[in-house]
């Protein structure tokens, strides 16, 4: 049992956090968050002259051959920095689902363009009534001659529209929600049929609702086994999830960092308002829910590599339900310290509410987790999990 | 980063496992995992037997007959004893007095009571609060008054937990009223059968007799028992606070609670159901859970920052108001899970050698007297709100 980072992850603490501080303070942030596009095509190709963009990819395809743990360094990183740039979608998600499931074709097309910053992509699991459910599938994909035909509705795709690629589930058989019959595939977003929406959040980022119309994709284009997709939705979900994680903590960090500087430079009744005890108590408050927050962000990094599904959807589920809670009163209470000056756009603190609160309704709300928790750990064997997980070795 | 044991470490857990398991006396874990009372000898039982094993103060320093073990190994040992529902070692002279006396005491304090504290010779108290001296500890009034090669001793300490068993208590006492409070105090070790020492019990809510009032009428304590400098007592005490913090979380005795209130939960009927398959019930369970598993992470960073030469520090009040909360949550659930059954007030059926009729399930029985008396732990040790005090000054600088 250790806590320490070997000494390639301190290097890549170091140079993420470095290469933020220099090209991402807050006013540049604002810039981006304003452009056309909504991300930083710079701060994209720094960052992968920097090998951030290879994090999760295995070291013979080039990459960083990095796990939960070095995702949560970079993420923590992207959150103390309130980065808008689409490093979930595209690395944490499609690089790593690629990497893990992928033909030896299809990643060695993809990785080096995802590695060298040419392309980005970005997963396109929830539909307009699936809420949190990721075997809510009504998108359909049926095979007709050597192609599959797509037809559905995606929703809030987080940075869909400046896609270069989709990662989209598609029900190949069954009924709506069955587990069985979910299947993965690229989808090229200029292809015909292919229809989207973009919009902002309320965070900064972009998101899309996307429509597939009898699109035609080739028979190449699938990921994984055809009805034996949903395991491979649930791992790449729980690896975002652990990364959402420790952007929070990082998030919540910053929060701390600015409230406790409030509290000690504002005056009133002649006195910095950090000497009065009823706000101490809360701002240690603050304090220990982010450091609980801190341990389960690692407990997720950690559990999110390990091979039983059901240990690591534990982890990741109680990761995400104390940090669902535990940031919501970060966030809230960050803002009452602050007083009228948390509510204006001109601080940070309102901008990393924001996104805070956002991490909270990205897959699967404190709610949702604990339900999901809860259950698993009223019914000690969930035989369901096994299932997938021996098919899955055998890709 | 890495969560697991090293095969060194497994085999080590398993070696304590086995022990453990074959020697903790059945009657005795049965006890502590029903929460029913546990007799002094149940303690000086169970302490004895990890002496004899040489595993009863691992945290102490090897010269002092200490093992000297790493954090890793402590929490397994601290993890397997809890599992097996072995009762925790009582703090106050393995924890408390044992490291002060180890740090600062003479060469004849350390060579007298550290051997009969590691054998359960001496059971130690600690005679810190008084009536007029809580949270504001450093206004205490007990004074003691050098004369030739003795201190006179007069007042009055309270809240002094489980006095009634105890060969000796370790006092602050004061010794100057000049200049600051906290410099006229000095640290006593004083002879419970001392003349002028009177214990009077307090019966607290749950109807229990667990703490004490502590009379000192004119007790003559030798001068070979100030332990260190006089007027260094307030000092030697903080460092004994946050020496303390090993298991001052105490997330290994609420894992094992958290289990027994998923058995108890499970054997309770609600609507035709088992009550952890109750969707309100399992929530707040799985709360409490996820708390805990945040908790014990927290803990083992701690420890590895410790390991890693870091000084005992503040962290350990975060450490204390997480695990005192938790605590509490459990005793609550389970007062909860048994319903009605909460309400029969019988503490000798709740004893192991009852034979008359029962009512109720046999689970439920001490559940909520288990539940008024847990109310201190948020309350002793440093109240939860002086822990925010300290965190407030010693982590945020406020």
């Amino acid at each position: 049992m250790n806590f320490d980072f070997t000494e390639e992850q301190q290097l890549l603490q170091d140079s993420v956090g470095k290469f933020l501080e220099r090209n991402y303070s807050f006013e540049t942030r604002r810039e981006i968050v304003a452009s056309r596009v909504g991300y930083s095509p710079l701060a994209w190709e720094g960052m992968a002259s920097l090998g951030l963009l290879g994090v999760p990819v295995p070291a013979d395809h080039g990459g960083f051959g990095g796990g939960g743990v070095e995702t949560m360094i970079v993420m923590e990183a992207m959150g103390r920095h309130l980065s808008v740039e689409p490093y979930l979608g595209t690395v944490v998600m499609a690089a790593s689902c690629v990497a893990t499931v992928g033909t030896q074709d299809q990643r060695d097309y993809l990785l080096p363009l995802v590695m060298d910053g040419t392309m980005r992509l970005a997963c396109a699991f929830g539909e307009p009534g699936s809420r949190y459910d990721l075997a809510h599938v009504e998108t359909t994909a049926r095979q007709e001659g050597g192609f599959w035909i797509i037809d559905g509705a995606k929703s809030v795709v987080m940075h869909g529209a400046v896609a270069d690629l989709l990662i989209v589930s598609a029900r190949t058989s069954g009924a709506t929600t069955d587990r069985e019959g979910v299947s993965l595939f690229f989808v090229n977003p200029g292809e015909d049929g292919v229809n989207g929406r973009e919009y902002p959040t309320y965070d900064g980022m972009r998101a899309a609702e996307i429509t597939f119309d009898n699109v035609q994709v080739s028979a190449d284009s699938l990921i994984g086994v055809a009805d034996h997709g949903l395991a491979v939705v649930e791992l790449t979900v729980d690896r975002a999830i652990a990364a959402l994680c420790a952007e929070a903590v990082g998030i919540m960090t910053a929060l701390n960092a600015a409230t406790l500087d409030y509290l000690k430079t504002r005056q009133q009744f002649g006195v910095p308002i950090g000497r009065f005890q009823s706000l101490q108590h809360r701002m240690v408050d603050m304090l220990m829910h982010t450091e609980q927050a801190r341990s389960m962000a690692l407990l997720a990094a950690v559990k999110v590599d390990d091979p039983d599904p059901a240990e690591r959807r534990r982890a990741v589920s109680a990761a995400k339900e104390l940090i669902g809670r535990s940031g919501r009163f970060v966030a809230q209470q960050a803002i009452q310290l602050h007083g009228g000056m948390g509510m204006t756009d001109e601080l940070a603190v309102g901008h990393y509410v924001k996104r805070l609160t956002a991490i909270d309704t990205q897959f699967g709300d404190a709610d949702w987790h604990l339900d999901r928790f809860a259950t698993a750990a009223a019914t000690p064997a969930e035989p369901i999990l096994a299932k997938p997980r021996s098919k899955w070795k055998k890709i | 980063m890495d969560f697991n044991y090293t095969a060194e470490q497994l085999a080590f857990r398993d070696e304590v496992r086995t022990f453990v398991r074959d020697h903790m006396p059945h009657e005795i874990a049965r006890k502590v995992i029903e929460h029913k009372e546990l007799l002094k000898e149940d303690w000086v039982t169970w302490q004895r037997i990890l002496f004899e094993k040489g595993w009863v103060a691992p945290h102490w320093p090897v010269e002092h007959g200490g093992l000297g073990w790493d954090a890793v190994r402590r929490h397994i040992l601290e993890e397997e004893c809890a599992a097996a529902g072995a009762p925790r070692t009582i703090a106050f002279g393995l924890h408390m007095v044992g490291p002060v006396i180890y740090t600062f005491g003479s060469a004849w304090q350390k060579q007298h009571y550290l051997p009969r504290i590691l054998s359960s010779e001496d059971w130690w108290c600690q005679g810190y609060s008084e009536p007029g001296s809580g949270s504001d500890l450093a206004s205490l009034k007990t004074r003691a008054v050098r004369d030739g090669d003795h201190y006179i001793v007069n007042g009055q300490k309270t809240w002094t937990t489980l006095a009634q068993h105890a060969d000796m208590i370790f006092c602050l006492v004061r010794t100057s009223s000049e200049g600051k409070k906290q410099e006229g105090i000095s640290f006593l070790l004083i002879d419970m059968k001392s003349p002028g020492v009177t214990v009077r019990p307090i019966i607290t809510l749950d109807g229990a007799h667990e703490v004490n009032e502590v009379w000192f009428e004119d007790v003559k304590v030798p001068v070979e028992n100030l332990v260190g400098e006089e007027g260094r007592g307030w000092t030697y005490a903080k460092f004994l606070l946050s020496h303390e913090r090993t298991n001052i979380a105490g997330v290994s005795a609420s894992k094992r609670e958290l289990a027994y209130l998923k058995e108890i939960a499970g054997k309770e009927i609600a609507s035709g159901r088992p009550l952890i398959e109750n969707p309100r019930f399992r929530d707040k369970v799985a709360r409490v859970e996820i708390e805990l598993m945040a908790l014990e992470i927290t803990v083992l960073r701690v420890l590895a920052a410790e390991s890693a030469g870091k000084a005992p520090g503040p962290e350990a009040s975060i450490l204390k108001i997480k695990g005192t909360e938790i605590q509490q949550a459990l005793t609550e659930l389970m007062m909860e899970a048994v319903g009605p059954y909460a309400l029969p007030y019988l503490p000798a059926q709740w004893s192991n050698h009852w034979l008359g009729e029962r009512v109720g399930p046999d689970h439920a029985g001490p559940l909520a007297s288990r539940y008024f008396n847990y109310r201190k732990v948020t309350i002793y040790g440093g109240s939860n709100e002086i822990q925010r005090n300290i965190i407030s000054q010693a982590i945020l600088g406020l």
